[in-house]
């Protein structure tokens, strides 16, 4: 994990370290798994085309973890995710497998952020960001807002 | 116009779910995001930081501990709530995740037992382009098995009716 990140040093309009990420026929058989969604929308192409649609679908969910994980891998152990909110504006498919482990040549996500406040609440500091995800033609797909609890200097963040 | 058998179910709340927080689910899931976050998976660095154990990503509630789920989706969408909307032609094959919001108070760890009840907050109607669509928001709260507050959740879902035009023109 990368050094802890503190409140005193983050400035308004400061980048969150981006995040890349690879959607893959693969990936969404496993987030339906790991998360319990079943829906054959994000893996049967027979199914995908009786509905209208062109091509499976990456989960709405699994974007949204995404752009968590570009949270919690920027704020640090030390740091606490208060408030998370996404809404997604269009759809994103996946990269087919070319192997067993590997998938083809095509879109690569990109999570992005920055910070756009930043304030004390009694003794708690905090950073609002905005978040997107952008698909491989740079159009966000999936935009949000997080709010972090960082540690100060002399202060604690995690509640736990 | 929302059907009033639809409309009549604002304000109502689904039976507690109690779902599980098994540390094996926790490291499935993030392998399942491609997150490495140690805290989500290494027991010796996870007790050597601020948790003191094993935590689940933001987002992760565990698994339900009884298979009461009956939707094939991950949402416990009341089932007084699905029955109204498959009644009225809006079935939950035309259903679209809209997005959502969540804030914690509190990190999910490995062993925790939670309780979640679903609230049907507001429903709300989208007109336009030939079908209708209706936006259901579901409000979880999420206990840990200590009575304390962990998560709110708020899910909005997309509903289309039969004749409604498939979910690229909604999206558009």
């Amino acid at each position: 994990m990368p050094e802890q990140l503190y409140w005193e040093d983050i400035e308004v309009g400061a980048e969150i370290t981006p995040l890349a990420k690879i959607a893959t026929t693969q990936m969404l058989v496993r987030w339906a798994g790991a998360s319990g969604d079943f829906n054959p929308l994000h893996y049967d192409s027979a199914y995908v085309a009786s509905a209208g649609l062109g091509q499976v679908i990456v989960h709405g969910a699994l974007k949204r973890q995404w752009l968590i994980q570009l949270m919690t891998d920027w704020m640090g152990d030390q740091g606490f995710l208060k408030k998370f909110s996404c809404q997604y504006g269009a759809m994103d498919y996946p990269r087919h497998m070319q192997s067993i482990s590997e998938p083809q040549d095509g879109e690569t996500w990109h999570c992005r952020g920055k910070v756009t406040r930043k304030y004390i609440d009694g003794e708690i500091h905090l950073v609002d960001c905005k978040v997107s995800l952008e698909n491989g033609k740079g159009e966000i797909t999936t935009s949000g807002k997080a709010t972090v609890i960082l540690p100060g200097k002399s202060t604690d963040a995690h509640p736990g | 116009m929302i059907p009033e058998e639809i409309k009549k179910l604002i304000g109502t709340s689904g039976a507690v779910q109690y779902y599980a927080v098994e540390k094996g689910a926790i490291r499935r899931f993030a392998e399942a995001v491609d997150d490495a976050n140690p805290l989500f998976q290494d027991e010796e660095y996870a007790r050597k930081s601020p948790y003191g154990g094993i935590i689940a990503p933001p987002g992760f509630f565990g698994w339900p501990q009884k298979q009461v789920r009956d939707s094939p989706l991950a949402v416990d969408i009341p089932p007084e709530l699905e029955a109204a909307f498959e009644k009225a032609g809006y079935p939950l094959s035309l259903v679209l995740d809209g997005g959502m919001e969540y804030e914690f108070f509190l990190p999910v760890r490995a062993g925790d037992i939670l309780s979640a009840v679903t609230t049907v907050r507001n429903l709300r109607e989208r007109t336009g382009e030939g079908g209708s669509i209706i936006v259901s928001f579901l409000d979880t709260v999420y206990h840990n098995q200590a009575g304390e507050l962990v998560a709110k959740q708020q899910l909005m879902f997309v509903r289309r009716s039969l004749n409604s035009p498939p979910p690229e023109a909604v999206h558009a």
